[in-house]
């Protein structure tokens, strides 16, 4: 592909994924919202983060890694712990990056 | 325009958009850097490089778009796939619509412009606290583009000269924060029900040929599971 090539294929992408993005807030902003979308919504973000976090820790390169020799996998437990019993966020985040970093050290 | 800062039933003070920001900065500079450099590889050039991450601004679309372009796919099955890969954000809009429909319409179409797995979860998590202020949110968004911006533009400087940010632990930066969103998250059966079956489906689905869709299959079925299942229908909100 040439840069011009490029640059259009990079204005497509802005464009399908920009949509996706603005069109149902912007659509739900101007009427209000069927109450069994609004309580299938409320759940979402839980779903959501579920998700998310399975496959942050336990996909390499997309294939499961569920083994104990997981580093994510302990540091997202210390993680999880502390954000509990701290109710903070940035303190917790920054445990589970101290423990990877220390367990790729010693192992 | 400021109804949105009178933040008065926030139980605690809200943290600046600065330390709310760091993990996901922390997150996008190493994967943004990958991204870069990865881009160049694939014959982008410094200011497409830069572009895609300013006008697209999501992490898989982009990495897989690069390893297609490298590969000679055409723009049309790029576009398509990034398309698919980033239909989950249909999910994430809707859910945040009942925030932010008191907004004006241009602030909805900025703030959504930079939503990203990350932003939303943790404007999800800001907004369930009533931590509603305008100001705050665009902030933490605006900090999150500018690291993967500029992650992506070291990346694509630095080119084959690729740093190892494993030993920092770096990479395990986005996992920890989706970690503490989520336990902010289990306030109720249907939460925790949402987060286990999501994250268990998801995984299920990443196995099989439809791995695009991982994530948003997997949540739309365990929220539809959570939010409709009789069990956990006493909900408190």
């Amino acid at each position: 592909m040439d840069q011009q090539t490029i640059l259009l294929t990079i204005l497509g992408m802005a464009a399908v994924t920009y949509l996706p993005r603005v069109v149902p807030a912007l659509f739900f902003a101007s009427r209000p919202m069927p109450e069994v979308l609004r309580r299938f919504l409320s759940v979402v973000p839980p779903a959501v983060l579920g998700a998310l976090l399975a496959q942050s820790v336990l996909l390499e390169k997309g294939a499961l890694h569920l083994s104990l020799d997981n580093a994510f996998l302990w540091a997202s437990a210390l993680t999880c712990l502390l954000a509990w019993r701290t109710k903070g966020f940035f303190g917790p985040v920054l445990a589970g990056l101290c423990f990877v970093a220390l367990w790729r050290a010693i192992f | 325009m400021q109804h949105a800062n009178d933040d008065h039933t926030a139980q605690r003070a809200e943290p600046s958009a600065l330390s709310q920001a760091l993990p996901i900065v922390m997150g996008y500079l190493p994967v943004g850097f990958a991204y870069g450099v990865l881009a160049v590889k694939a014959g982008l050039s410094l200011a497409n490089t830069g572009l895609m991450s300013i006008l697209v601004y999501a992490g898989s679309a982009q990495l897989i778009a690069v390893d297609m372009i490298g590969a000679g796919a055409p723009a049309s099955s790029v576009i398509a796939t990034a398309f698919i890969v980033n239909l989950r954000h249909v999910l994430f809009s809707a859910a945040l619509s009942p925030f932010l429909a008191s907004w004006p319409v241009r602030r909805i179409a900025r703030f959504c412009f930079e939503m990203t797995d990350e932003t939303f979860a943790l404007h999800a998590t800001r907004f369930h606290n009533r931590q509603l202020s305008a100001r705050k949110t665009l902030a933490i968004n605006l900090l999150a583009h500018t690291g993967w911006i500029v992650g992506g533009i070291a990346g694509a400087v630095a080119g084959g000269f690729v740093p190892d940010v494993k030993p920092l632990g770096l990479d395990y930066a986005l996992p920890a924060m989706f970690a503490v969103l989520l336990v902010g998250q289990l306030l109720s059966p249907a939460h925790i029900l949402a987060a286990a079956l999501g994250g268990s489906l998801a995984l299920i689905i990443s196995q099989t040929d439809a791995s695009a869709y991982a994530t948003l299959a997997g949540a739309v079925i365990a929220a539809a599971t959570a939010a409709f299942t009789p069990w956990t229908s006493k909900r408190s909100s």
